[in-house]
């Protein structure tokens, strides 16, 4: 937990409004690079609206947000985008009848020549590379979207955001619609990513996930922080109690 | 590692078959009805003469087919193409005849195909209208002004090099037409293939919400398909008042469902994501060819209707079987 003038993510005192109502009260955070940080909490206790507000969604009432030891002010999602934060959905943002080339690079695709065609071999070279580095198993990277499994396309969604982040991972529970089988790969896709030196953060219902891939966890109630530890120095059992305020 | 690979390798070839099935009925099709004509309307069907008949009506048919090619990969559809035709029509030859530059009555007519499709597209991206909703009462708009510009009177086009340039002509022994038509669909691929405007278009199509968070400008993208829809509607338009030498407000009324039929059958998905210019073009082919068929073969415009119609009904059905699973 050593700090570094540059963290990927830094939030300071993030506070969220909506009228008279608080959905996020002082808020604080700091993601290292290669650092796994789990974000856990009840229904409705805010970490959607922190999502929304790290990902450019939300503005936040008060405090500051920084990328790489510069401040931000995010006007909306491309503008987090361009600035370095990319997201992770659950509900797969990925186009079903394009090939995984065009997936990873919807949106800011690489041209050549001076009529700036597409340059689909290009595209589909980086993005073999980029999943066997991340050991994503597909059968090519011109495959049709469509025709992968869901595992492997969370882990195309994951290859995406890795490719484009310059500062944070963002993922917003995204193994929530996948089996045990598919999510131990996208788990496996998630670790590669840490080594690669990647800051995520992770929006996570389940603890056990959260035992297993993330360095530290954050616990959100109503809005509140109520604490943050490393997860080698902590329990299912201490988790929960935070999480639902029942015991210490 | 091997269960993955077995894996994936099933779902591939799973699918595959149908793919191929789907994306070849309008190859099949053409073959069979080329074949059939040729068999039983052999002493007309099969001279040149009547060949490149065929080939000159699938022209304006094949050049609005780019068009609805992109609004249908969009997910959307334009009903207004028919009365686009007889409009641009009449503001070209209008133009034309007051100037007498053919080029000021090329630019008009196509000024009046982009202004109805941007009028088409600003209901559809800024006003959230469907789309069907939004060309069916531009059609009938559109129809309603070409009428009541020149009170149903025809305008004749006698302007010698706009007839050559859109109707009339030949370049190296091709009629002109020809060259349009191959023109604007090479460019129509071009664009959908090969440029980033055409995978956005797909991408917009196939799934809205995430084209728009992986940084796509959606309504830029909507808004830019009907202005296109609508110029390749005058281009159309030129070509028929150069052929016929003159405008009329009755000029592409029958367009819409062949065009429609055509790009459906050529592969493009109704429901968006997926589109084919050469898919298209064939389809154009094929539709103008069952419309000559039926002519040779004595039918008369009754009977042509509702053959047509079946034929229609069967082939867009064989083309769209299985695509919701897809």
């Amino acid at each position: 937990m050593t700090t570094t003038t540059a963290a990927p993510l830094r939030l300071e005192g993030v506070s969220k409004h909506f009228g008279g109502v608080t959905a996020i009260q002082r808020f604080d955070l700091e993601v290292a690079p290669g650092e796994i940080v789990a974000l856990v909490g009840d229904n409705g206790a805010g970490k959607s609206t922190l999502v929304k507000i790290i990902s450019g969604l939300y503005q936040p009432s008060e405090g500051s947000i920084e990328i790489n030891g510069e401040q931000v002010t995010f006007r909306d999602a491309a503008d987090a985008r361009a600035k370095g934060v990319e997201v992770v959905y659950q509900d797969l943002a990925l186009v079903d009848l394009q090939p995984v080339y065009m997936n990873l690079f919807l949106g800011r695709e690489l041209r050549r020549g001076p009529l700036r065609v597409l340059d689909r071999k290009e595209m589909a070279r980086q993005t073999q590379q980029l999943v066997d580095d991340l050991d994503v198993r597909i059968p090519s990277a011109r495959a049709l979207l469509g025709d992968l499994s869901g595992g492997q396309r969370q882990g195309i969604a994951i290859a995406r955001a890795t490719h484009w982040a310059s500062g944070l991972v963002l993922m917003d529970e995204p193994t929530a619609a996948l089996g045990v089988a598919e999510t131990a790969k996208v788990e496996e896709v998630i670790l590669k990513l840490k080594q690669r030196g990647a800051a995520v953060l992770i929006v996570s219902h389940n603890l056990d996930q959260v035992f297993r891939i993330a360095d530290r966890v954050t616990v959100l109630r109503r809005g509140t922080q109520v604490g943050t530890r490393p997860t080698a120095g902590t329990d299912k059992n201490e988790v929960i109690g935070m999480i639902t305020g029942l015991s210490s | 590692m091997s269960t993955t690979d077995t894996d994936t390798r099933e779902g591939t070839t799973r699918r595959l078959p149908a793919v191929d099935w789907r994306a070849s009925v309008v190859y099949v099709g053409f073959v069979l009805t080329f074949l059939f004509f040729a068999v039983t309307q052999s002493q007309y069907f099969l001279t040149p003469t009547n060949l490149t008949n065929v080939v000159i009506q699938a022209a304006p048919i094949a050049i609005m087919a780019v068009g609805a090619v992109f609004v249908l990969s969009t997910g959307e559809i334009d009903l207004s193409i028919g009365s686009t035709v007889a409009l641009a029509s009449l503001g070209a030859a209008l133009v034309l005849e007051s100037t007498g530059n053919w080029l000021l009555g090329a630019a008009a007519g196509l000024a009046v195909g982009a202004a109805v499709g941007a009028v088409n597209g600003v209901f559809v991206t800024y006003v959230r209208l469907p789309s069907f909703l939004v060309t069916l009462a531009s059609m009938g708009l559109v129809t309603g002004i070409a009428r009541q510009l020149t009170d149903l009177q025809s305008v004749p086009v006698t302007d010698d090099a706009f007839v050559w340039i859109f109707g009339g002509g030949d370049l190296l022994g091709v009629p002109t037409i020809i060259w349009w038509t191959v023109v604007v669909t090479i460019v129509g691929a071009h664009l959908l293939r090969q440029r980033r405007f055409g995978a956005h278009v797909l991408a917009v199509g196939n799934n809205t919400p995430a084209a728009r968070v992986s940084g796509v400008r959606v309504d830029r993208v909507r808004m830019w398909v009907f202005v296109l829809s609508g110029m390749t509607a005058a281009m159309a338009a030129l070509l028929y008042s150069g052929r016929l030498q003159g405008a009329r407000y009755t000029l592409g009324e029958s367009d819409l469902l062949s065009v429609l039929a055509a790009v459906i059958v050529g592969g493009t998905a109704l429901t968006g994501g997926k589109g084919s210019m050469v898919g298209a073009l064939i389809g154009s082919l094929l539709i103008s060819m069952i419309n000559n068929g039926l002519i040779l073969a004595g039918l008369n415009v009754s009977q042509q209707m509702i053959v047509r119609g079946i034929i229609i009904l069967l082939a867009v059905s064989l083309s769209l079987r299985g695509k919701k699973q897809g």
